[in-house]
Protein backbone atom coordinates (compact mmCIF):
# COMPACT_ATOMS: atom_id res chain seq x y z
CA UNK A 1 0.00 0.00 0.00
CA UNK A 2 2.01 3.19 -1.17
CA UNK A 3 -0.62 5.52 -0.89
CA UNK A 4 -1.83 4.93 2.89
CA UNK A 5 -2.30 7.28 4.95
CA UNK A 6 -2.24 6.68 8.78
CA UNK A 7 -6.07 7.83 10.08
CA UNK A 8 -6.33 6.23 13.67
CA UNK A 9 -3.59 3.69 15.43
CA UNK A 10 -3.64 1.57 17.94
CA UNK A 11 -3.48 3.88 20.71
CA UNK A 12 -6.04 6.42 19.32
CA UNK A 13 -8.77 3.87 18.54
CA UNK A 14 -8.56 2.90 22.17
CA UNK A 15 -8.97 6.32 22.89
CA UNK A 16 -11.91 6.90 19.95
CA UNK A 17 -13.76 4.30 21.77
CA UNK A 18 -13.14 5.17 25.07
CA UNK A 19 -14.51 8.66 24.66
CA UNK A 20 -17.82 6.96 22.48
CA UNK A 21 -18.34 5.01 25.69
CA UNK A 22 -18.37 8.12 28.07
CA UNK A 23 -21.01 9.55 25.57
CA UNK A 24 -23.12 6.88 25.54
CA UNK A 25 -23.03 6.62 28.90
CA UNK A 26 -23.93 10.55 29.21
CA UNK A 27 -26.69 10.23 26.75
CA UNK A 28 -28.15 6.97 28.06
CA UNK A 29 -28.58 7.84 31.88
CA UNK A 30 -30.97 4.45 32.22
CA UNK A 31 -28.09 1.93 31.98
CA UNK A 32 -30.47 -0.97 32.20
CA UNK A 33 -32.10 -0.65 28.98
CA UNK A 34 -29.03 -0.12 26.53
CA UNK A 35 -28.23 -3.03 24.06
CA UNK A 36 -25.20 -2.89 21.74
CA UNK A 37 -25.67 -4.43 18.19
CA UNK A 38 -22.58 -4.77 16.30
CA UNK A 39 -22.87 -5.23 12.36
CA UNK A 40 -20.45 -7.62 10.99
CA UNK A 41 -17.31 -7.76 11.06
CA UNK A 42 -15.54 -5.01 12.56
CA UNK A 43 -18.89 -3.97 14.13
CA UNK A 44 -18.76 -7.04 16.18
CA UNK A 45 -15.18 -6.24 17.51
CA UNK A 46 -16.19 -2.62 18.51
CA UNK A 47 -19.54 -3.64 20.03
CA UNK A 48 -17.48 -6.28 21.95
CA UNK A 49 -15.31 -3.59 23.03
CA UNK A 50 -17.55 -1.00 24.00
CA UNK A 51 -19.91 -3.29 26.27
CA UNK A 52 -16.64 -4.27 27.99
CA UNK A 53 -15.92 -0.21 28.72
CA UNK A 54 -19.66 0.54 29.44
CA UNK A 55 -19.87 -2.89 32.10
CA UNK A 56 -16.84 -0.66 33.85
CA UNK A 57 -18.81 2.86 33.79
CA UNK A 58 -21.89 1.29 34.95
CA UNK A 59 -20.98 -1.42 36.87
CA UNK A 60 -23.31 -3.41 35.07
CA UNK A 61 -23.11 -6.34 32.86
CA UNK A 62 -24.47 -4.78 28.74
CA UNK A 63 -26.17 -6.73 26.79
CA UNK A 64 -24.09 -7.67 23.51
CA UNK A 65 -25.18 -8.93 20.47
CA UNK A 66 -23.61 -9.44 16.67
CA UNK A 67 -25.70 -9.09 13.85
CA UNK A 68 -25.16 -10.23 10.02
CA UNK A 69 -27.43 -7.71 7.25
CA UNK A 70 -27.12 -9.11 4.74
CA UNK A 71 -30.43 -10.76 4.42
CA UNK A 72 -31.58 -7.33 4.47
CA UNK A 73 -28.98 -5.54 1.62
CA UNK A 74 -30.55 -3.69 -1.31
CA UNK A 75 -28.44 -5.27 -3.78
CA UNK A 76 -28.53 -8.95 -3.22
CA UNK A 77 -30.05 -9.23 -6.88
CA UNK A 78 -27.09 -7.11 -8.72
CA UNK A 79 -23.97 -9.32 -7.33
CA UNK A 80 -23.68 -12.58 -5.86
CA UNK A 81 -24.90 -13.74 -2.81
CA UNK A 82 -22.84 -12.68 0.29
CA UNK A 83 -21.03 -14.83 2.73
CA UNK A 84 -23.79 -14.69 6.09
CA UNK A 85 -22.74 -15.07 9.60
CA UNK A 86 -25.92 -15.97 12.24
CA UNK A 87 -27.55 -13.16 13.91
CA UNK A 88 -26.95 -13.58 17.41
CA UNK A 89 -29.32 -11.31 19.62
CA UNK A 90 -28.96 -12.83 23.03
CA UNK A 91 -31.50 -10.40 24.58
CA UNK A 92 -35.31 -9.23 23.88
CA UNK A 93 -34.95 -6.02 21.65
CA UNK A 94 -38.17 -4.26 22.80
CA UNK A 95 -38.10 -1.84 25.55
CA UNK A 96 -34.26 -2.03 24.66
CA UNK A 97 -32.28 1.69 23.98
CA UNK A 98 -30.72 -0.29 21.35
CA UNK A 99 -27.21 1.13 20.42
CA UNK A 100 -25.97 -0.33 16.92
CA UNK A 101 -22.48 -0.33 15.88
CA UNK A 102 -20.09 -0.39 12.54
CA UNK A 103 -16.70 0.56 11.54
CA UNK A 104 -17.44 2.76 9.05
CA UNK A 105 -20.10 4.83 8.07
CA UNK A 106 -20.36 5.48 4.43
CA UNK A 107 -23.45 5.34 2.11
CA UNK A 108 -25.49 4.65 5.30
CA UNK A 109 -27.02 1.52 3.23
CA UNK A 110 -25.84 -0.90 6.09
CA UNK A 111 -27.54 1.27 8.69
CA UNK A 112 -31.01 1.11 6.91
CA UNK A 113 -30.43 -2.79 6.57
CA UNK A 114 -29.36 -3.23 10.26
CA UNK A 115 -32.65 -0.81 11.62
CA UNK A 116 -35.07 -2.86 9.27
CA UNK A 117 -33.05 -6.32 10.67
CA UNK A 118 -33.30 -5.01 14.43
CA UNK A 119 -37.04 -3.99 13.42
CA UNK A 120 -37.53 -7.94 12.93
CA UNK A 121 -36.69 -8.58 16.17
CA UNK A 122 -39.04 -6.52 17.93
CA UNK A 123 -39.74 -3.10 18.65
CA UNK A 124 -37.26 -1.16 20.67
CA UNK A 125 -37.52 2.03 22.48
CA UNK A 126 -34.99 3.57 20.76
CA UNK A 127 -32.36 2.87 18.10
CA UNK A 128 -28.79 4.88 18.46
CA UNK A 129 -25.61 4.59 15.77
CA UNK A 130 -21.96 4.37 16.91
CA UNK A 131 -19.20 4.30 14.33
CA UNK A 132 -15.88 4.25 14.44
CA UNK A 133 -15.49 6.27 11.62
CA UNK A 134 -17.94 8.41 9.33
CA UNK A 135 -16.10 9.46 5.73
CA UNK A 136 -19.09 11.12 4.46
CA UNK A 137 -20.68 10.52 1.04
CA UNK A 138 -24.76 9.33 2.65
CA UNK A 139 -26.94 8.22 0.15
CA UNK A 140 -29.92 8.26 2.80
CA UNK A 141 -30.81 10.79 5.24
CA UNK A 142 -28.83 8.81 8.30
CA UNK A 143 -26.63 10.41 10.61
CA UNK A 144 -24.52 8.90 13.34
CA UNK A 145 -25.23 9.61 17.44
CA UNK A 146 -21.60 8.13 18.45
CA UNK A 147 -18.29 8.95 16.04
CA UNK A 148 -14.88 8.13 16.85
CA UNK A 149 -13.09 9.86 13.90
CA UNK A 150 -14.87 11.85 10.75
CA UNK A 151 -12.82 11.29 8.20
CA UNK A 152 -13.21 14.01 4.72
CA UNK A 153 -13.03 11.27 1.35
CA UNK A 154 -12.74 10.95 -2.03
CA UNK A 155 -15.37 8.36 -3.74
CA UNK A 156 -12.28 6.60 -5.00
CA UNK A 157 -10.65 6.11 -1.87
CA UNK A 158 -10.65 3.66 0.69
CA UNK A 159 -11.15 3.03 4.14
CA UNK A 160 -9.74 -0.26 6.10
CA UNK A 161 -10.18 -1.03 9.78
CA UNK A 162 -8.17 -3.65 10.97
CA UNK A 163 -8.26 -5.21 14.48
CA UNK A 164 -6.41 -6.93 16.89
CA UNK A 165 -9.34 -9.41 17.24
CA UNK A 166 -7.90 -10.02 13.55
CA UNK A 167 -4.57 -10.74 14.63
CA UNK A 168 -3.26 -7.41 13.22
CA UNK A 169 -2.84 -4.18 15.14
CA UNK A 170 -5.38 -2.04 15.47
CA UNK A 171 -5.27 1.13 12.72
CA UNK A 172 -7.57 2.50 10.20
CA UNK A 173 -5.65 3.65 6.75
CA UNK A 174 -7.01 5.84 3.97
CA UNK A 175 -5.56 5.04 0.41
CA UNK A 176 -6.72 5.42 -3.37
CA UNK A 177 -8.62 3.13 -4.67
CA UNK A 178 -6.94 0.43 -7.41
CA UNK A 179 -3.73 2.84 -6.98
CA UNK A 180 -0.08 2.67 -7.91
CA UNK B 1 -16.84 -15.43 -4.05
CA UNK B 2 -17.67 -18.86 -3.09
CA UNK B 3 -20.85 -19.23 -4.55
CA UNK B 4 -21.46 -17.74 -8.36
CA UNK B 5 -24.08 -20.97 -9.67
CA UNK B 6 -26.86 -19.97 -11.04
CA UNK B 7 -28.66 -23.47 -10.70
CA UNK B 8 -28.63 -25.81 -8.10
CA UNK B 9 -28.39 -29.58 -10.25
CA UNK B 10 -26.74 -31.91 -8.33
CA UNK B 11 -23.89 -32.51 -5.51
CA UNK B 12 -21.15 -34.39 -8.19
CA UNK B 13 -20.00 -30.72 -9.59
CA UNK B 14 -20.02 -28.76 -6.81
CA UNK B 15 -16.69 -28.00 -5.22
CA UNK B 16 -16.12 -28.61 -1.50
CA UNK B 17 -16.06 -24.82 -0.81
CA UNK B 18 -19.16 -24.59 -2.28
CA UNK B 19 -21.14 -27.40 0.05
CA UNK B 20 -19.19 -25.76 2.90
CA UNK B 21 -20.89 -22.20 1.38
CA UNK B 22 -24.74 -23.50 1.38
CA UNK B 23 -23.92 -25.30 5.23
CA UNK B 24 -22.46 -21.87 6.23
CA UNK B 25 -25.02 -20.10 4.73
CA UNK B 26 -27.82 -22.27 6.50
CA UNK B 27 -26.80 -21.43 9.65
CA UNK B 28 -27.57 -18.03 9.50
CA UNK B 29 -31.47 -19.06 8.01
CA UNK B 30 -31.34 -21.92 10.99
CA UNK B 31 -31.26 -18.99 13.26
CA UNK B 32 -34.01 -16.75 11.63
CA UNK B 33 -36.57 -19.69 12.01
CA UNK B 34 -35.91 -19.65 15.64
CA UNK B 35 -37.31 -15.80 15.94
CA UNK B 36 -40.50 -14.60 16.57
CA UNK B 37 -40.72 -12.82 13.14
CA UNK B 38 -39.39 -16.06 11.10
CA UNK B 39 -39.29 -13.83 7.89
CA UNK B 40 -36.30 -11.64 6.19
CA UNK B 41 -37.13 -9.74 3.13
CA UNK B 42 -33.75 -11.21 0.73
CA UNK B 43 -35.90 -13.06 -2.09
CA UNK B 44 -38.81 -9.96 -1.46
CA UNK B 45 -40.42 -9.26 -5.17
CA UNK B 46 -39.34 -12.37 -6.67
CA UNK B 47 -41.28 -15.45 -7.85
CA UNK B 48 -40.36 -19.17 -7.03
CA UNK B 49 -42.61 -21.91 -8.89
CA UNK B 50 -42.41 -24.94 -7.31
CA UNK B 51 -42.76 -27.62 -10.43
CA UNK B 52 -43.35 -31.22 -8.44
CA UNK B 53 -44.10 -33.33 -11.83
CA UNK B 54 -43.63 -36.07 -9.39
CA UNK B 55 -45.57 -36.27 -5.89
CA UNK B 56 -44.29 -35.17 -3.39
CA UNK B 57 -45.64 -33.25 0.27
CA UNK B 58 -42.66 -32.72 2.38
CA UNK B 59 -39.89 -31.45 0.07
CA UNK B 60 -42.60 -29.23 -1.69
CA UNK B 61 -44.14 -27.84 1.72
CA UNK B 62 -40.41 -27.16 2.89
CA UNK B 63 -39.56 -25.46 -0.23
CA UNK B 64 -42.35 -23.22 -0.08
CA UNK B 65 -42.13 -22.25 3.46
CA UNK B 66 -38.16 -21.55 2.45
CA UNK B 67 -39.84 -19.38 -0.40
CA UNK B 68 -42.10 -18.00 1.61
CA UNK B 69 -39.93 -17.44 4.80
CA UNK B 70 -37.76 -15.11 2.47
CA UNK B 71 -40.90 -13.24 1.44
CA UNK B 72 -40.85 -14.49 -2.35
CA UNK B 73 -44.55 -15.23 -4.15
CA UNK B 74 -44.84 -18.71 -4.44
CA UNK B 75 -46.70 -20.86 -6.91
CA UNK B 76 -47.08 -24.57 -7.02
CA UNK B 77 -47.55 -26.60 -9.72
CA UNK B 78 -48.24 -29.85 -9.30
CA UNK B 79 -48.55 -32.76 -12.33
CA UNK B 80 -51.90 -33.90 -11.60
CA UNK B 81 -53.59 -31.10 -12.05
CA UNK B 82 -51.41 -29.27 -14.75
CA UNK B 83 -51.29 -29.46 -18.05
CA UNK B 84 -48.81 -31.93 -18.49
CA UNK B 85 -51.89 -34.00 -18.05
CA UNK B 86 -53.65 -32.42 -21.50
CA UNK B 87 -50.27 -33.24 -23.37
CA UNK B 88 -48.24 -30.05 -22.98
CA UNK B 89 -44.47 -31.20 -22.76
CA UNK B 90 -42.13 -30.13 -20.37
CA UNK B 91 -40.16 -27.75 -22.06
CA UNK B 92 -43.95 -25.77 -22.55
CA UNK B 93 -44.90 -25.99 -19.42
CA UNK B 94 -41.28 -24.46 -17.96
CA UNK B 95 -41.50 -21.72 -20.72
CA UNK B 96 -44.94 -21.07 -19.89
CA UNK B 97 -44.02 -20.43 -16.20
CA UNK B 98 -41.04 -18.09 -17.07
CA UNK B 99 -43.42 -16.14 -19.37
CA UNK B 100 -44.91 -15.35 -16.00
CA UNK B 101 -41.77 -14.30 -15.28
CA UNK B 102 -40.76 -16.81 -12.71
CA UNK B 103 -37.06 -16.27 -11.23
CA UNK B 104 -36.72 -19.50 -9.76
CA UNK B 105 -37.59 -23.05 -10.27
CA UNK B 106 -37.41 -25.61 -7.97
CA UNK B 107 -38.29 -28.90 -9.81
CA UNK B 108 -38.92 -32.28 -8.59
CA UNK B 109 -39.29 -35.32 -11.87
CA UNK B 110 -39.17 -38.93 -12.56
CA UNK B 111 -36.42 -39.14 -14.88
CA UNK B 112 -33.30 -38.52 -14.08
CA UNK B 113 -31.65 -35.07 -15.40
CA UNK B 114 -35.04 -33.18 -15.51
CA UNK B 115 -33.54 -30.00 -14.05
CA UNK B 116 -30.33 -30.11 -16.29
CA UNK B 117 -32.89 -29.99 -19.52
CA UNK B 118 -34.46 -27.37 -18.38
CA UNK B 119 -31.55 -25.35 -17.28
CA UNK B 120 -30.12 -25.71 -21.06
CA UNK B 121 -32.66 -23.27 -21.88
CA UNK B 122 -34.52 -21.27 -19.13
CA UNK B 123 -33.50 -17.77 -18.07
CA UNK B 124 -34.66 -18.28 -14.36
CA UNK B 125 -32.66 -20.38 -11.57
CA UNK B 126 -33.51 -24.56 -11.62
CA UNK B 127 -32.97 -25.93 -7.94
CA UNK B 128 -33.20 -29.54 -8.42
CA UNK B 129 -35.60 -31.43 -5.99
CA UNK B 130 -35.08 -34.53 -7.08
CA UNK B 131 -34.95 -36.45 -10.59
CA UNK B 132 -35.99 -39.96 -10.72
CA UNK B 133 -32.85 -42.37 -8.75
CA UNK B 134 -30.08 -39.62 -9.75
CA UNK B 135 -30.00 -36.80 -7.65
CA UNK B 136 -31.78 -35.08 -4.46
CA UNK B 137 -29.21 -32.33 -3.54
CA UNK B 138 -30.90 -30.30 -0.97
CA UNK B 139 -31.58 -33.49 0.83
CA UNK B 140 -27.73 -34.47 0.83
CA UNK B 141 -27.30 -30.97 2.00
CA UNK B 142 -29.53 -30.81 4.96
CA UNK B 143 -28.25 -33.73 5.84
CA UNK B 144 -24.46 -33.08 6.01
CA UNK B 145 -25.82 -29.89 8.14
CA UNK B 146 -27.05 -31.86 10.75
CA UNK B 147 -24.35 -34.28 10.57
CA UNK B 148 -22.10 -31.25 11.23
CA UNK B 149 -24.38 -29.49 13.44
CA UNK B 150 -24.37 -32.68 15.81
CA UNK B 151 -20.84 -33.57 15.65
CA UNK B 152 -19.29 -31.03 14.88
CA UNK B 153 -17.78 -32.13 11.79
CA UNK B 154 -17.99 -34.57 8.90
CA UNK B 155 -14.55 -35.25 8.01
CA UNK B 156 -13.16 -38.74 9.64
CA UNK B 157 -16.82 -40.01 10.57
CA UNK B 158 -18.52 -43.26 9.40
CA UNK B 159 -21.23 -42.90 7.97
CA UNK B 160 -23.27 -46.01 7.26
CA UNK B 161 -26.64 -45.83 4.83
CA UNK B 162 -29.11 -48.83 4.77
CA UNK B 163 -31.69 -49.48 2.86
CA UNK B 164 -32.64 -49.34 -0.78
CA UNK B 165 -29.33 -47.83 -2.53
CA UNK B 166 -30.08 -48.82 -6.25
CA UNK B 167 -33.57 -46.71 -7.00
CA UNK B 168 -32.76 -43.84 -4.09
CA UNK B 169 -31.41 -40.48 -5.29
CA UNK B 170 -30.76 -39.35 -1.93
CA UNK B 171 -28.40 -42.28 -1.27
CA UNK B 172 -26.65 -41.03 -4.80
CA UNK B 173 -26.72 -37.44 -3.47
CA UNK B 174 -25.58 -38.09 0.12
CA UNK B 175 -22.48 -40.25 -1.40
CA UNK B 176 -21.24 -37.29 -3.25
CA UNK B 177 -21.90 -35.05 -0.52
CA UNK B 178 -20.07 -37.17 2.55
CA UNK B 179 -16.90 -37.87 0.54
CA UNK B 180 -16.33 -34.84 -0.71
CA UNK B 181 -16.54 -33.96 2.43
CA UNK B 182 -13.92 -36.48 4.26
CA UNK B 183 -16.62 -39.07 5.51
CA UNK B 184 -16.21 -43.12 5.29
CA UNK B 185 -19.19 -44.17 3.53
CA UNK B 186 -20.56 -47.66 4.02
CA UNK B 187 -23.74 -48.83 2.26
CA UNK B 188 -25.83 -51.97 2.78
CA UNK B 189 -29.04 -53.72 1.99
CA UNK B 190 -30.47 -56.18 -0.15
CA UNK B 191 -27.95 -57.42 -2.43
CA UNK B 192 -30.60 -56.50 -4.95
CA UNK B 193 -30.93 -53.16 -4.13
CA UNK B 194 -27.02 -52.50 -3.40
CA UNK B 195 -25.00 -53.35 -6.60
CA UNK B 196 -21.08 -54.05 -5.97
CA UNK B 197 -20.36 -50.99 -8.24
CA UNK B 198 -21.29 -48.38 -5.97
CA UNK B 199 -17.47 -49.30 -4.76
CA UNK B 200 -16.67 -47.28 -7.85
CA UNK B 201 -18.05 -44.31 -5.99
CA UNK B 202 -15.64 -44.46 -3.04
CA UNK B 203 -17.70 -46.39 -0.76
CA UNK B 204 -17.32 -49.61 1.24
CA UNK B 205 -20.45 -52.24 0.13
CA UNK B 206 -21.53 -55.16 2.46
CA UNK B 207 -24.66 -57.10 3.03
CA UNK B 208 -23.96 -57.58 6.56
CA UNK B 209 -25.75 -55.16 8.62
CA UNK B 210 -24.53 -55.61 12.19
CA UNK B 211 -21.04 -54.88 9.95
CA UNK B 212 -22.58 -52.63 8.33
CA UNK B 213 -23.60 -50.58 11.53
CA UNK B 214 -20.09 -51.62 13.73
CA UNK B 215 -18.42 -48.48 14.43
CA UNK B 216 -20.44 -46.22 12.68
CA UNK B 217 -21.16 -42.77 13.81
CA UNK B 218 -23.95 -42.01 11.50
CA UNK B 219 -26.22 -44.48 10.51
CA UNK B 220 -29.29 -43.21 7.35
CA UNK B 221 -31.68 -45.38 7.02
CA UNK B 222 -33.82 -45.28 3.45
CA UNK B 223 -37.07 -46.56 2.93
CA UNK B 224 -37.59 -48.92 0.32
CA UNK B 225 -39.44 -46.89 -2.36
CA UNK B 226 -41.70 -49.72 -3.59
CA UNK B 227 -42.87 -46.76 -6.30
CA UNK B 228 -39.87 -47.15 -7.89
CA UNK B 229 -39.31 -50.86 -8.43
CA UNK B 230 -40.44 -52.51 -11.31
CA UNK B 231 -40.42 -55.86 -10.21
CA UNK B 232 -40.07 -57.16 -6.38
CA UNK B 233 -36.38 -56.80 -5.44
CA UNK B 234 -36.50 -59.04 -2.11
CA UNK B 235 -38.90 -61.81 -0.95
CA UNK B 236 -40.95 -59.56 1.93
CA UNK B 237 -41.27 -57.04 3.81
CA UNK B 238 -40.62 -59.40 6.88
CA UNK B 239 -37.87 -60.58 5.23
CA UNK B 240 -36.05 -56.96 5.21
CA UNK B 241 -37.31 -56.12 8.31
CA UNK B 242 -35.20 -59.25 9.90
CA UNK B 243 -32.56 -59.14 7.90
CA UNK B 244 -31.73 -55.29 7.67
CA UNK B 245 -34.48 -53.25 9.85
CA UNK B 246 -32.95 -51.42 12.30
CA UNK B 247 -33.91 -53.27 15.63
CA UNK B 248 -33.15 -52.26 19.22
CA UNK B 249 -31.11 -55.38 19.60
CA UNK B 250 -28.69 -54.26 16.18
CA UNK B 251 -28.48 -50.56 17.36
CA UNK B 252 -27.90 -52.15 21.44
CA UNK B 253 -24.07 -53.30 19.42
CA UNK B 254 -23.55 -49.77 18.00
CA UNK B 255 -21.36 -47.27 19.49
CA UNK B 256 -23.61 -45.14 22.16
CA UNK B 257 -23.39 -41.88 20.01
CA UNK B 258 -23.99 -43.08 16.84
CA UNK B 259 -26.74 -41.11 15.76
CA UNK B 260 -29.67 -42.38 13.62
CA UNK B 261 -30.92 -40.45 10.20
CA UNK B 262 -33.74 -41.04 7.80
CA UNK B 263 -35.32 -38.98 4.93
CA UNK B 264 -38.53 -39.63 5.36
CA UNK B 265 -41.02 -40.70 5.51
CA UNK B 266 -40.47 -43.61 7.90
CA UNK B 267 -42.02 -46.72 7.90
CA UNK B 268 -42.57 -47.57 11.39
CA UNK B 269 -41.70 -51.44 12.02
CA UNK B 270 -39.84 -51.82 8.23
CA UNK B 271 -36.61 -50.45 7.73
CA UNK B 272 -36.78 -49.13 12.20
CA UNK B 273 -38.20 -49.72 14.84
CA UNK B 274 -40.53 -47.22 16.43
CA UNK B 275 -39.22 -46.73 20.35
CA UNK B 276 -35.72 -45.72 17.62
CA UNK B 277 -37.45 -43.66 15.50
CA UNK B 278 -38.81 -41.36 18.78
CA UNK B 279 -35.81 -41.91 20.85
CA UNK B 280 -32.63 -39.37 21.50
CA UNK B 281 -30.71 -41.53 19.15
CA UNK B 282 -32.52 -39.93 16.24
CA UNK B 283 -32.21 -36.89 14.76
CA UNK B 284 -34.99 -37.31 12.20
CA UNK B 285 -37.07 -34.40 13.50
CA UNK B 286 -33.79 -32.26 13.30
CA UNK B 287 -33.20 -32.85 9.27
CA UNK B 288 -37.13 -31.42 9.13
CA UNK B 289 -35.95 -28.49 10.50
CA UNK B 290 -32.72 -28.14 9.01
CA UNK B 291 -33.81 -28.93 5.44
CA UNK B 292 -36.04 -25.43 5.92
CA UNK B 293 -33.02 -23.70 6.50
CA UNK B 294 -30.99 -25.40 3.89
CA UNK B 295 -33.45 -24.60 1.19
CA UNK B 296 -33.41 -21.13 2.17
CA UNK B 297 -29.78 -20.64 2.06
CA UNK B 298 -30.26 -22.64 -1.17
CA UNK B 299 -32.53 -19.97 -2.62
CA UNK B 300 -30.81 -17.19 -1.64
CA UNK B 301 -27.40 -18.41 -3.29
CA UNK B 302 -28.92 -19.17 -6.06
CA UNK B 303 -30.78 -15.81 -6.54
CA UNK B 304 -27.61 -13.95 -6.52
CA UNK B 305 -26.00 -11.77 -8.84
CA UNK B 306 -29.39 -12.17 -10.70
CA UNK B 307 -30.27 -8.46 -11.53
CA UNK B 308 -33.72 -6.44 -11.46
CA UNK B 309 -35.97 -7.46 -14.12
CA UNK B 310 -33.33 -7.56 -17.49
CA UNK B 311 -34.88 -5.24 -20.20
CA UNK B 312 -33.70 -6.05 -23.54
CA UNK B 313 -32.62 -2.90 -25.20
Amino acid sequence: MPNATMILNAAAMERALTRIAHEIAERNENSAEVALVGIHRGGVFLARRLAGALSGIWSLAVPMGSMDIGMHRDDLDRQPAPTLQPTVIPFDVTGKTVILVDDVLFSGRTTRAALDAIMDLGRPKRIQLAVLIDRGHRELPIKADFVGKNVPTALDERITVRFREEGSADEVTLEKKGGA
Amino acid sequence: MSWNRKHLLDIQSLTVEEIVTVLDTARAFKAVGERAVKKVPALRGKTVVNLFVEPSTRTRISFELAAQRLTADVINFSAEFSSLKKGETLKDTARNLEALNADIIVMRHSASGAPHFLARFLRASVVNAGDGAHEHPTQALLDAFTVREKKGKIAGLNVTILGDILYSRVARSNIWALTKLGARVTLCGPATLVPKVFEQMGCRVTYNVDEAIEGADIINLLRIQHERQRKTMFPSIGEYTSLFGLTKARLARTKPEALIMHPGPINRGVEIDSEIADSSRSVILDQVTNGLAVRMAVLFLVNGGKGPQEVAA
